[in-house]
Protein backbone atom coordinates (compact mmCIF):
# COMPACT_ATOMS: atom_id res chain seq x y z
CA UNK A 1 0.00 0.00 0.00
CA UNK A 2 1.41 3.23 -0.77
CA UNK A 3 -0.27 6.28 1.06
CA UNK A 4 0.22 10.07 -0.53
CA UNK A 5 -0.64 12.74 2.26
CA UNK A 6 -0.99 16.21 1.32
CA UNK A 7 2.39 16.18 -0.79
CA UNK A 8 3.08 19.37 -1.63
CA UNK A 9 6.46 20.34 -4.40
CA UNK A 10 7.36 23.64 -5.07
CA UNK A 11 10.11 24.83 -7.33
CA UNK A 12 10.76 28.78 -6.51
CA UNK A 13 7.17 30.51 -7.28
CA UNK A 14 6.07 27.11 -9.45
CA UNK A 15 4.12 24.01 -8.24
CA UNK A 16 4.38 21.21 -9.64
CA UNK A 17 2.67 19.07 -7.01
CA UNK A 18 -0.41 21.12 -5.03
CA UNK A 19 -1.07 19.03 -2.05
CA UNK A 20 -2.48 15.78 -3.33
CA UNK A 21 -3.65 12.72 -1.01
CA UNK A 22 -4.20 9.62 -2.31
CA UNK A 23 -3.76 5.80 -1.18
CA UNK A 24 -3.08 2.99 -3.94
CA UNK A 25 -3.91 0.00 -1.96
CA UNK A 26 -2.92 -3.33 -2.17
CA UNK A 27 -4.69 -6.27 -4.73
CA UNK A 28 -5.42 -3.27 -6.90
CA UNK A 29 -3.99 -1.34 -9.85
CA UNK A 30 -3.91 2.38 -8.90
CA UNK A 31 -4.01 4.26 -12.39
CA UNK A 32 -2.47 7.59 -11.81
CA UNK A 33 -3.87 9.75 -15.15
CA UNK A 34 -3.02 13.54 -16.59
CA UNK A 35 -1.58 15.25 -18.82
CA UNK A 36 2.28 15.73 -19.77
CA UNK A 37 3.57 18.01 -16.99
CA UNK A 38 1.04 17.32 -14.40
CA UNK A 39 3.00 16.44 -11.91
CA UNK A 40 2.91 12.75 -11.96
CA UNK A 41 6.67 12.01 -12.05
CA UNK A 42 7.28 14.40 -9.66
CA UNK A 43 5.22 12.69 -7.55
CA UNK A 44 6.42 9.20 -8.50
CA UNK A 45 10.56 10.83 -7.82
CA UNK A 46 9.06 12.08 -4.49
CA UNK A 47 7.77 8.69 -3.82
CA UNK A 48 11.18 6.66 -4.12
CA UNK A 49 13.27 9.48 -2.79
CA UNK A 50 14.90 10.93 -5.48
CA UNK A 51 12.89 14.57 -5.19
CA UNK A 52 12.43 15.38 -1.36
CA UNK A 53 8.68 16.65 -0.99
CA UNK A 54 8.61 21.05 -0.25
CA UNK A 55 5.83 19.66 2.18
CA UNK A 56 3.68 16.03 2.87
CA UNK A 57 4.93 12.99 3.05
CA UNK A 58 4.59 9.48 1.18
CA UNK A 59 4.77 5.90 2.72
CA UNK A 60 5.32 2.60 1.11
CA UNK A 61 3.56 -0.08 3.71
CA UNK A 62 3.70 2.64 6.90
CA UNK A 63 8.12 3.51 5.69
CA UNK A 64 9.45 6.20 4.09
CA UNK A 65 11.16 4.79 1.24
CA UNK A 66 14.69 5.54 2.51
CA UNK A 67 13.31 3.87 5.62
CA UNK A 68 13.24 0.43 3.72
CA UNK A 69 16.06 -1.59 4.21
CA UNK A 70 16.48 -3.29 0.84
CA UNK A 71 14.27 -1.31 -1.27
CA UNK A 72 14.60 -3.47 -4.42
CA UNK A 73 12.96 -6.41 -2.19
CA UNK A 74 9.87 -4.46 -1.19
CA UNK A 75 9.32 -1.69 -4.35
CA UNK A 76 10.05 -2.31 -8.05
CA UNK A 77 10.69 0.82 -9.68
CA UNK A 78 10.81 2.42 -12.82
CA UNK A 79 10.90 5.91 -13.66
CA UNK A 80 12.52 6.31 -16.68
CA UNK A 81 13.80 2.91 -19.05
CA UNK A 82 16.47 5.48 -21.01
CA UNK A 83 17.97 6.53 -17.33
CA UNK A 84 20.88 3.36 -17.98
CA UNK A 85 23.77 3.37 -18.60
CA UNK A 86 24.16 3.22 -22.68
CA UNK A 87 27.16 1.63 -22.45
CA UNK A 88 25.81 -1.68 -20.65
CA UNK A 89 24.20 -4.71 -21.58
CA UNK A 90 20.50 -5.40 -20.58
CA UNK A 91 21.95 -8.72 -18.59
CA UNK A 92 25.02 -6.31 -16.76
CA UNK A 93 21.61 -4.28 -15.85
CA UNK A 94 20.29 -6.99 -14.35
CA UNK A 95 23.42 -8.48 -12.70
CA UNK A 96 24.08 -5.25 -11.04
CA UNK A 97 20.07 -4.90 -9.46
CA UNK A 98 20.74 -8.38 -8.79
CA UNK A 99 24.21 -8.20 -6.82
CA UNK A 100 22.66 -4.87 -5.06
CA UNK A 101 19.69 -6.49 -3.71
CA UNK A 102 21.75 -9.81 -2.55
CA UNK A 103 19.26 -12.38 -4.59
CA UNK A 104 20.48 -15.60 -6.22
CA UNK A 105 21.70 -15.11 -9.43
CA UNK A 106 18.91 -17.17 -11.61
CA UNK A 107 16.98 -14.52 -10.99
CA UNK A 108 18.46 -12.43 -13.88
CA UNK A 109 17.71 -15.51 -16.23
CA UNK A 110 14.50 -15.62 -15.17
CA UNK A 111 13.62 -12.03 -15.62
CA UNK A 112 15.19 -12.01 -19.02
CA UNK A 113 12.81 -14.98 -19.88
CA UNK A 114 10.45 -13.53 -18.07
CA UNK A 115 9.95 -9.84 -20.47
CA UNK A 116 10.68 -11.83 -23.55
CA UNK A 117 14.41 -10.35 -24.15
CA UNK A 118 16.69 -12.81 -25.81
CA UNK A 119 20.06 -14.29 -25.03
CA UNK A 120 21.10 -12.42 -28.02
CA UNK A 121 19.45 -9.26 -26.99
CA UNK A 122 20.43 -9.53 -23.21
CA UNK A 123 24.35 -9.19 -24.33
CA UNK A 124 23.69 -6.70 -26.69
CA UNK A 125 24.67 -2.76 -25.04
CA UNK A 126 21.46 -0.74 -23.82
CA UNK A 127 22.51 1.87 -26.36
CA UNK A 128 21.01 -0.14 -29.07
CA UNK A 129 17.85 -1.24 -27.43
CA UNK A 130 14.60 0.46 -28.77
CA UNK A 131 12.12 1.87 -26.39
CA UNK A 132 10.23 -1.12 -26.26
CA UNK A 133 13.42 -3.30 -25.36
CA UNK A 134 13.92 -0.92 -22.60
CA UNK A 135 10.98 -0.90 -21.25
CA UNK A 136 11.12 -4.66 -20.96
CA UNK A 137 14.20 -4.45 -19.51
CA UNK A 138 13.14 -1.56 -16.99
CA UNK A 139 10.55 -3.65 -15.62
CA UNK A 140 12.31 -7.00 -15.53
CA UNK A 141 14.85 -4.69 -12.74
CA UNK A 142 11.88 -3.52 -11.19
CA UNK A 143 10.54 -6.99 -10.99
CA UNK A 144 13.83 -9.08 -9.82
CA UNK A 145 13.74 -8.32 -6.47
CA UNK A 146 10.30 -9.57 -6.36
CA UNK A 147 8.79 -6.67 -4.59
CA UNK A 148 4.80 -6.45 -3.07
CA UNK A 149 4.82 -2.54 -4.25
CA UNK A 150 5.30 -1.44 -8.14
CA UNK A 151 5.82 2.03 -9.15
CA UNK A 152 5.72 2.24 -12.96
CA UNK A 153 6.33 6.03 -14.78
CA UNK A 154 4.31 5.33 -18.38
CA UNK A 155 5.73 1.84 -18.45
CA UNK A 156 3.79 1.21 -22.17
CA UNK A 157 5.70 4.24 -23.47
CA UNK A 158 7.19 2.69 -26.93
CA UNK A 159 5.62 -0.89 -26.44
CA UNK A 160 4.07 -2.07 -29.71
CA UNK A 161 0.52 -3.02 -29.27
CA UNK A 162 0.82 -6.99 -28.09
CA UNK A 163 3.78 -5.46 -25.72
CA UNK A 164 1.25 -3.21 -23.81
CA UNK A 165 -1.57 -6.11 -24.11
CA UNK A 166 1.44 -8.35 -22.24
CA UNK A 167 2.24 -5.35 -19.67
CA UNK A 168 -1.89 -4.92 -18.79
CA UNK A 169 -1.90 -8.89 -18.28
CA UNK A 170 1.06 -8.91 -15.64
CA UNK A 171 0.21 -5.79 -13.96
CA UNK A 172 -3.17 -7.70 -13.54
CA UNK A 173 -1.51 -10.70 -12.63
CA UNK A 174 0.54 -8.64 -10.50
CA UNK A 175 -2.51 -7.13 -8.39
CA UNK A 176 -4.36 -10.01 -8.47
CA UNK A 177 -2.00 -11.90 -6.08
CA UNK A 178 -2.43 -8.62 -3.40
CA UNK A 179 0.47 -6.58 -4.72
CA UNK A 180 -0.31 -2.88 -5.01
CA UNK A 181 0.41 -1.40 -8.75
CA UNK A 182 0.68 2.60 -9.16
CA UNK A 183 1.40 3.16 -13.14
CA UNK A 184 0.78 6.43 -14.70
CA UNK A 185 -0.02 7.90 -18.00
CA UNK A 186 -0.84 10.20 -19.81
CA UNK A 187 -3.14 7.78 -22.40
CA UNK A 188 -6.44 7.41 -20.69
CA UNK A 189 -7.37 3.80 -23.03
CA UNK A 190 -3.94 2.48 -21.12
CA UNK A 191 -5.44 3.24 -17.48
CA UNK A 192 -8.96 2.52 -18.34
CA UNK A 193 -8.40 -0.76 -19.29
CA UNK A 194 -6.07 -2.08 -16.71
CA UNK A 195 -6.78 0.24 -13.50
CA UNK A 196 -9.49 -0.45 -10.27
CA UNK A 197 -9.04 2.69 -9.06
CA UNK A 198 -8.15 6.13 -10.84
CA UNK A 199 -6.17 9.16 -9.53
CA UNK A 200 -6.71 11.88 -12.27
CA UNK A 201 -3.73 14.96 -11.98
CA UNK A 202 -4.25 18.20 -13.63
CA UNK A 203 -1.88 21.05 -13.01
CA UNK A 204 -0.58 19.64 -10.26
CA UNK A 205 -3.89 19.17 -7.83
CA UNK A 206 -5.86 15.73 -8.25
CA UNK A 207 -9.21 16.83 -10.27
CA UNK A 208 -11.08 13.37 -9.61
CA UNK A 209 -10.62 10.32 -7.48
CA UNK A 210 -12.36 7.30 -7.37
CA UNK A 211 -12.55 3.61 -8.75
CA UNK A 212 -13.19 2.88 -12.28
CA UNK A 213 -16.44 2.23 -11.71
CA UNK A 214 -17.87 5.54 -9.72
CA UNK A 215 -16.25 7.80 -12.19
CA UNK A 216 -17.83 5.60 -14.81
CA UNK A 217 -21.14 6.23 -12.80
CA UNK A 218 -20.59 9.76 -12.70
CA UNK A 219 -20.26 10.10 -16.61
CA UNK A 220 -24.07 10.18 -16.77
CA UNK A 221 -26.13 9.84 -19.74
CA UNK A 222 -25.85 10.71 -23.50
CA UNK A 223 -28.18 11.37 -25.75
CA UNK A 224 -28.15 11.87 -29.90
CA UNK A 225 -31.39 13.55 -31.12
CA UNK A 226 -32.75 15.59 -34.29
CA UNK A 227 -32.82 18.82 -31.98
CA UNK A 228 -30.66 18.85 -29.14
CA UNK A 229 -30.87 22.57 -27.92
CA UNK A 230 -34.56 22.22 -28.11
CA UNK A 231 -34.03 18.81 -26.00
CA UNK A 232 -31.57 20.84 -23.61
CA UNK A 233 -34.16 23.56 -23.21
CA UNK A 234 -36.73 20.76 -22.26
CA UNK A 235 -34.06 19.50 -19.60
CA UNK A 236 -33.99 23.00 -18.20
CA UNK A 237 -37.72 23.11 -17.96
CA UNK A 238 -37.87 19.75 -16.07
CA UNK A 239 -35.32 21.32 -13.85
CA UNK A 240 -32.63 19.12 -15.08
CA UNK A 241 -28.98 20.18 -15.90
CA UNK A 242 -27.43 19.08 -19.34
CA UNK A 243 -25.37 20.17 -21.70
CA UNK A 244 -24.77 20.53 -25.43
CA UNK A 245 -20.88 19.13 -26.62
CA UNK A 246 -19.85 20.69 -30.51
CA UNK A 247 -20.59 17.71 -31.60
CA UNK A 248 -23.86 18.38 -31.11
CA UNK A 249 -24.33 15.44 -28.27
CA UNK A 250 -26.31 16.29 -25.33
CA UNK A 251 -24.72 14.98 -22.01
CA UNK A 252 -27.13 15.80 -18.59
CA UNK A 253 -26.33 13.65 -15.00
CA UNK A 254 -29.65 12.64 -15.01
CA UNK A 255 -30.81 8.77 -15.75
CA UNK A 256 -31.29 7.68 -19.42
CA UNK A 257 -35.37 6.74 -18.61
CA UNK A 258 -36.04 10.56 -16.92
CA UNK A 259 -34.01 11.82 -20.35
CA UNK A 260 -36.07 9.44 -22.54
CA UNK A 261 -39.14 11.09 -20.96
CA UNK A 262 -38.53 14.42 -21.34
CA UNK A 263 -37.58 13.73 -25.02
CA UNK A 264 -41.44 12.00 -25.48
CA UNK A 265 -42.88 14.75 -23.95
CA UNK A 266 -41.28 17.07 -25.71
CA UNK A 267 -41.68 15.13 -29.01
CA UNK A 268 -38.17 14.94 -29.93
CA UNK A 269 -36.94 11.93 -31.65
CA UNK A 270 -33.72 10.45 -30.15
CA UNK A 271 -31.62 8.92 -32.09
CA UNK A 272 -29.56 7.54 -29.26
CA UNK A 273 -29.65 7.35 -25.45
CA UNK A 274 -27.02 5.34 -23.20
CA UNK A 275 -24.71 5.82 -20.35
CA UNK A 276 -21.81 7.88 -21.46
CA UNK A 277 -19.74 4.74 -19.94
CA UNK A 278 -16.47 3.79 -22.39
CA UNK A 279 -15.59 7.05 -24.07
CA UNK A 280 -17.59 8.87 -21.67
CA UNK A 281 -14.41 8.60 -18.88
CA UNK A 282 -12.54 10.09 -21.97
CA UNK A 283 -14.81 12.99 -21.70
CA UNK A 284 -14.52 12.98 -17.94
CA UNK A 285 -10.68 12.98 -18.31
CA UNK A 286 -11.16 16.21 -21.39
CA UNK A 287 -12.94 17.84 -18.88
CA UNK A 288 -11.04 17.67 -16.28
CA UNK A 289 -8.05 18.56 -16.87
CA UNK A 290 -9.59 20.96 -19.99
CA UNK A 291 -7.90 23.91 -17.28
CA UNK A 292 -4.46 22.29 -17.41
CA UNK A 293 -4.41 21.14 -21.03
CA UNK A 294 -1.24 22.89 -22.73
CA UNK A 295 -3.64 22.89 -25.81
CA UNK A 296 -6.64 24.53 -24.24
CA UNK A 297 -4.86 26.90 -22.44
CA UNK A 298 -4.07 30.91 -23.25
CA UNK A 299 -2.02 33.10 -21.50
CA UNK A 300 -5.22 34.65 -19.95
CA UNK A 301 -6.93 31.74 -18.93
CA UNK A 302 -3.64 30.72 -17.17
CA UNK A 303 -4.16 33.67 -14.17
CA UNK B 1 19.32 -27.80 -11.00
CA UNK B 2 17.31 -26.01 -8.02
CA UNK B 3 16.53 -22.81 -10.40
CA UNK B 4 14.16 -21.30 -7.27
CA UNK B 5 14.46 -23.43 -4.05
CA UNK B 6 16.59 -20.22 -2.89
CA UNK B 7 14.00 -18.21 -3.66
CA UNK B 8 11.46 -18.04 -0.55
CA UNK B 9 9.46 -14.72 -1.97
CA UNK B 10 8.10 -17.46 -4.90
CA UNK B 11 5.74 -19.40 -2.73
CA UNK B 12 2.62 -18.88 -3.85
CA UNK B 13 1.35 -16.98 -0.95
CA UNK B 14 3.96 -14.00 -1.60
CA UNK B 15 2.22 -11.18 -0.93
CA UNK B 16 -0.20 -11.97 1.92
CA UNK B 17 1.42 -9.18 4.00
CA UNK B 18 3.25 -11.22 6.39
CA UNK B 19 6.57 -11.35 4.24
CA UNK B 20 9.80 -11.34 6.24
CA UNK B 21 11.64 -7.61 6.38
CA UNK B 22 15.04 -7.98 4.46
CA UNK B 23 17.82 -7.48 5.76
CA UNK B 24 19.85 -4.37 5.46
CA UNK B 25 22.05 -4.23 2.36
CA UNK B 26 25.32 -3.97 3.88
CA UNK B 27 28.06 -2.14 2.65
CA UNK B 28 30.69 -4.83 1.01
CA UNK B 29 28.30 -5.59 -1.30
CA UNK B 30 27.45 -1.71 -2.29
CA UNK B 31 31.31 -1.59 -2.76
CA UNK B 32 31.42 -4.47 -5.18
CA UNK B 33 28.60 -3.35 -6.99
CA UNK B 34 30.39 -0.48 -7.14
CA UNK B 35 33.22 -1.43 -8.45
CA UNK B 36 31.90 -3.69 -10.70
CA UNK B 37 30.43 -0.73 -12.18
CA UNK B 38 34.19 0.54 -13.00
CA UNK B 39 34.14 -1.93 -15.21
CA UNK B 40 31.45 -3.05 -16.84
CA UNK B 41 31.43 -0.60 -19.98
CA UNK B 42 33.29 -0.87 -22.87
CA UNK B 43 34.64 2.85 -21.87
CA UNK B 44 35.08 1.78 -18.53
CA UNK B 45 37.18 -1.41 -19.26
CA UNK B 46 38.93 0.47 -21.77
CA UNK B 47 40.27 3.49 -19.22
CA UNK B 48 40.90 0.32 -16.59
CA UNK B 49 43.43 -1.62 -19.71
CA UNK B 50 45.10 1.85 -20.23
CA UNK B 51 46.56 2.28 -17.20
CA UNK B 52 48.71 -1.24 -17.90
CA UNK B 53 48.88 -0.07 -21.36
CA UNK B 54 49.97 3.15 -21.08
CA UNK B 55 52.43 1.66 -18.07
CA UNK B 56 54.36 -0.72 -20.32
CA UNK B 57 54.26 1.57 -23.08
CA UNK B 58 56.03 4.63 -21.12
CA UNK B 59 58.22 1.41 -20.23
CA UNK B 60 59.12 0.49 -23.83
CA UNK B 61 59.97 4.18 -24.46
CA UNK B 62 62.13 4.74 -21.65
CA UNK B 63 64.26 2.24 -22.76
CA UNK B 64 64.50 2.77 -26.60
CA UNK B 65 64.96 6.67 -25.63
CA UNK B 66 66.26 7.44 -22.60
CA UNK B 67 70.26 7.58 -22.55
CA UNK B 68 71.93 5.27 -20.99
CA UNK B 69 73.46 7.02 -17.93
CA UNK B 70 69.55 7.98 -17.10
CA UNK B 71 68.10 4.40 -17.20
CA UNK B 72 67.63 4.11 -13.46
CA UNK B 73 64.45 3.13 -11.32
CA UNK B 74 63.90 6.37 -11.33
CA UNK B 75 63.20 7.76 -14.54
CA UNK B 76 60.78 4.77 -15.23
CA UNK B 77 58.93 5.62 -12.30
CA UNK B 78 58.70 8.97 -13.41
CA UNK B 79 57.95 7.96 -16.99
CA UNK B 80 54.81 5.94 -15.67
CA UNK B 81 53.95 8.53 -13.56
CA UNK B 82 52.73 11.20 -15.27
CA UNK B 83 50.20 9.83 -17.58
CA UNK B 84 49.06 7.74 -14.41
CA UNK B 85 48.18 11.32 -12.52
CA UNK B 86 46.12 12.09 -16.22
CA UNK B 87 44.45 8.42 -15.79
CA UNK B 88 43.74 8.26 -12.31
CA UNK B 89 41.20 11.12 -11.59
CA UNK B 90 39.25 10.09 -14.98
CA UNK B 91 38.48 6.76 -13.64
CA UNK B 92 37.70 8.82 -10.32
CA UNK B 93 35.59 11.49 -12.07
CA UNK B 94 33.87 9.13 -14.68
CA UNK B 95 32.98 6.83 -11.79
CA UNK B 96 31.20 9.78 -9.91
CA UNK B 97 29.77 11.47 -13.09
CA UNK B 98 28.30 8.41 -15.06
CA UNK B 99 25.33 7.94 -12.55
CA UNK B 100 23.92 11.94 -13.52
CA UNK B 101 25.48 11.81 -17.42
CA UNK B 102 23.95 8.39 -17.96
CA UNK B 103 21.56 9.02 -15.84
CA UNK B 104 21.44 5.64 -14.28
CA UNK B 105 21.39 7.40 -10.71
CA UNK B 106 17.87 6.62 -10.98
CA UNK B 107 18.21 3.17 -10.42
CA UNK B 108 21.17 3.44 -8.13
CA UNK B 109 20.02 5.84 -5.70
CA UNK B 110 16.53 4.05 -5.63
CA UNK B 111 18.18 0.60 -4.92
CA UNK B 112 19.98 2.24 -2.34
CA UNK B 113 17.84 5.20 -1.32
CA UNK B 114 21.39 6.63 0.89
CA UNK B 115 23.14 8.47 -1.70
CA UNK B 116 26.52 8.94 1.05
CA UNK B 117 26.61 5.00 1.19
CA UNK B 118 27.30 4.86 -3.08
CA UNK B 119 29.03 8.09 -3.07
CA UNK B 120 31.24 6.94 0.09
CA UNK B 121 31.37 3.08 -1.76
CA UNK B 122 32.70 4.71 -5.19
CA UNK B 123 35.30 6.99 -2.96
CA UNK B 124 36.76 3.91 -1.76
CA UNK B 125 36.68 1.76 -5.35
CA UNK B 126 38.34 4.61 -6.65
CA UNK B 127 41.22 5.31 -4.19
CA UNK B 128 41.63 1.15 -3.81
CA UNK B 129 42.16 1.19 -8.08
CA UNK B 130 44.25 4.26 -7.42
CA UNK B 131 46.59 2.49 -4.97
CA UNK B 132 46.48 -0.73 -7.32
CA UNK B 133 47.65 0.83 -10.38
CA UNK B 134 50.35 2.78 -8.83
CA UNK B 135 51.59 -0.80 -7.51
CA UNK B 136 51.38 -1.94 -10.90
CA UNK B 137 52.88 0.71 -12.60
CA UNK B 138 56.04 0.04 -9.81
CA UNK B 139 55.75 -3.50 -10.94
CA UNK B 140 56.08 -2.40 -14.88
CA UNK B 141 58.59 0.12 -14.17
CA UNK B 142 60.47 -2.44 -12.01
CA UNK B 143 60.62 -5.21 -15.07
CA UNK B 144 61.38 -2.29 -17.41
CA UNK B 145 64.37 -1.38 -15.09
CA UNK B 146 65.38 -4.87 -15.14
CA UNK B 147 65.19 -5.56 -19.00
CA UNK B 148 66.37 -2.39 -20.01
CA UNK B 149 70.01 -2.43 -18.06
CA UNK B 150 70.18 -5.40 -19.36
CA UNK B 151 69.81 -4.52 -23.13
CA UNK B 152 71.59 -1.84 -22.53
CA UNK B 153 74.52 -3.21 -19.92
CA UNK B 154 74.48 -0.88 -17.68
CA UNK B 155 74.20 -1.20 -13.98
CA UNK B 156 70.15 -1.70 -12.63
CA UNK B 157 69.78 1.30 -10.15
CA UNK B 158 67.30 1.25 -7.94
CA UNK B 159 67.43 4.32 -6.73
CA UNK B 160 63.89 4.99 -5.85
CA UNK B 161 63.35 3.95 -1.55
CA UNK B 162 60.00 2.67 -0.28
CA UNK B 163 59.19 6.21 1.54
CA UNK B 164 59.38 7.81 -1.67
CA UNK B 165 57.16 5.61 -3.39
CA UNK B 166 55.23 5.87 -0.36
CA UNK B 167 54.81 9.84 -0.97
CA UNK B 168 54.16 9.51 -5.02
CA UNK B 169 51.39 6.83 -4.21
CA UNK B 170 49.83 9.61 -1.75
CA UNK B 171 50.52 12.57 -4.74
CA UNK B 172 48.34 10.66 -7.13
CA UNK B 173 45.39 9.37 -4.94
CA UNK B 174 45.55 13.21 -3.77
CA UNK B 175 45.25 14.07 -7.53
CA UNK B 176 42.66 11.28 -8.33
CA UNK B 177 40.35 12.83 -5.02
CA UNK B 178 40.61 16.36 -6.83
CA UNK B 179 39.20 14.24 -9.64
CA UNK B 180 36.56 12.97 -7.35
CA UNK B 181 35.80 15.83 -6.06
CA UNK B 182 35.13 17.93 -9.53
CA UNK B 183 33.06 14.73 -10.07
CA UNK B 184 30.65 15.12 -7.44
CA UNK B 185 30.58 19.02 -7.54
CA UNK B 186 30.14 19.53 -10.79
CA UNK B 187 27.77 15.60 -11.77
CA UNK B 188 29.04 16.16 -15.69
CA UNK B 189 31.67 14.16 -16.98
CA UNK B 190 32.18 17.13 -19.53
CA UNK B 191 32.69 20.10 -16.96
CA UNK B 192 34.48 17.89 -14.54
CA UNK B 193 37.14 16.24 -17.00
CA UNK B 194 37.61 20.34 -18.31
CA UNK B 195 37.92 21.37 -14.40
CA UNK B 196 40.25 19.06 -13.76
CA UNK B 197 42.40 20.18 -16.88
CA UNK B 198 42.10 23.80 -16.17
CA UNK B 199 43.16 23.06 -12.59
CA UNK B 200 46.21 20.31 -13.28
CA UNK B 201 47.60 22.11 -15.82
CA UNK B 202 46.29 26.15 -16.17
CA UNK B 203 46.48 26.90 -12.42
CA UNK B 204 50.09 25.91 -11.79
CA UNK B 205 51.28 28.32 -15.00
CA UNK B 206 48.63 31.13 -13.48
CA UNK B 207 50.26 30.14 -10.14
CA UNK B 208 53.83 30.33 -11.39
CA UNK B 209 53.37 33.57 -13.53
CA UNK B 210 51.70 35.27 -10.52
CA UNK B 211 54.60 34.08 -8.38
CA UNK B 212 57.34 35.94 -10.92
CA UNK B 213 55.20 39.49 -10.37
CA UNK B 214 54.15 39.37 -6.73
CA UNK B 215 56.56 39.06 -3.64
CA UNK B 216 54.05 37.91 -1.06
CA UNK B 217 52.78 34.91 -3.79
CA UNK B 218 56.43 33.75 -4.21
CA UNK B 219 56.64 33.53 0.13
CA UNK B 220 53.20 32.17 0.67
CA UNK B 221 51.46 30.71 -2.45
CA UNK B 222 52.64 27.11 -1.08
CA UNK B 223 50.13 27.54 1.48
CA UNK B 224 47.33 28.04 -0.56
CA UNK B 225 48.53 25.94 -3.95
CA UNK B 226 47.68 22.72 -3.96
CA UNK B 227 49.40 21.74 -7.04
CA UNK B 228 52.22 23.23 -5.83
CA UNK B 229 51.92 21.22 -2.24
CA UNK B 230 51.64 18.44 -3.86
CA UNK B 231 54.44 18.42 -5.92
CA UNK B 232 56.64 18.45 -2.83
CA UNK B 233 55.69 14.44 -2.59
CA UNK B 234 57.45 13.87 -5.82
CA UNK B 235 60.86 15.05 -4.21
CA UNK B 236 62.25 12.09 -1.51
CA UNK B 237 61.83 14.08 1.49
CA UNK B 238 58.55 16.40 2.95
CA UNK B 239 59.42 19.28 5.29
CA UNK B 240 57.37 19.60 8.64
CA UNK B 241 56.60 23.22 6.98
CA UNK B 242 55.72 21.63 3.49
CA UNK B 243 53.12 18.58 5.39
CA UNK B 244 51.52 21.64 6.84
CA UNK B 245 51.24 23.41 3.17
CA UNK B 246 50.02 20.47 1.85
CA UNK B 247 47.15 20.49 4.36
CA UNK B 248 45.95 24.07 4.42
CA UNK B 249 45.92 23.91 0.42
CA UNK B 250 43.92 20.84 0.42
CA UNK B 251 41.76 21.81 2.89
CA UNK B 252 40.69 24.91 0.18
CA UNK B 253 41.51 23.37 -2.39
CA UNK B 254 40.16 19.55 -1.73
CA UNK B 255 38.33 19.45 1.63
CA UNK B 256 35.69 22.24 1.42
CA UNK B 257 34.95 21.86 -2.63
CA UNK B 258 34.15 18.21 -1.55
CA UNK B 259 32.26 18.97 1.69
CA UNK B 260 30.26 21.54 -0.70
CA UNK B 261 29.84 18.81 -3.34
CA UNK B 262 28.42 16.34 -1.31
CA UNK B 263 25.80 18.16 -0.05
CA UNK B 264 24.44 19.32 -3.25
CA UNK B 265 24.60 15.40 -4.11
CA UNK B 266 22.55 14.85 -0.51
CA UNK B 267 20.07 17.69 -1.61
CA UNK B 268 19.78 17.40 -5.36
CA UNK B 269 17.03 16.05 -7.00
CA UNK B 270 17.81 13.43 -9.32
CA UNK B 271 16.22 13.48 -12.78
Amino acid sequence: MITIESLTKSYGGFTAVDDITFTARSGRVTGFLGPNGAGKSTTMRVMVGLTSPTSGSITIAGRRFAELPNPGREVGVLLDASAQHAGRTGREILTIAQRTMGIPAERVEQMLHRVSLTDAEADRRVRHYSLGMRQRLGIATALIGDPEVLVLDEPANGLDPAGIRWMRDLLRGFADEGGTVLLSSHLLHEIETVADDIVVIGHGRIVAHGTKTELLAGAGTLARSTDSSTLARAMTAAGLESRVGTDGVLRTDAQPDRVGEIALAAGIALTELRLADGAGLEEIFLELTAESQRDHLSEGEAA
Amino acid sequence: MTTSTLEPAAAPVRRNGERAVPAPIPMSRILRVELRKMFDTRSGLWLMASIGIVAVLATTAVIIFAPDDALDYETFASAIGFPMAVILPLVAILSVTGEWSQRSGLTTFTLVPHRGRVIAAKATCAVGIGVVSMLLAAAVGAVGNIVGTAVTGVDTTWNVGLEEFALIILANVLGLLVGFMLGVLTRSSAAAIVAYFVYSLLLPTASSALASSQQWWRDNGAWLDFNYASSGLFNEHMTSEQWAQLATSGLIWLVIPLAIGLRLVLRSEVK
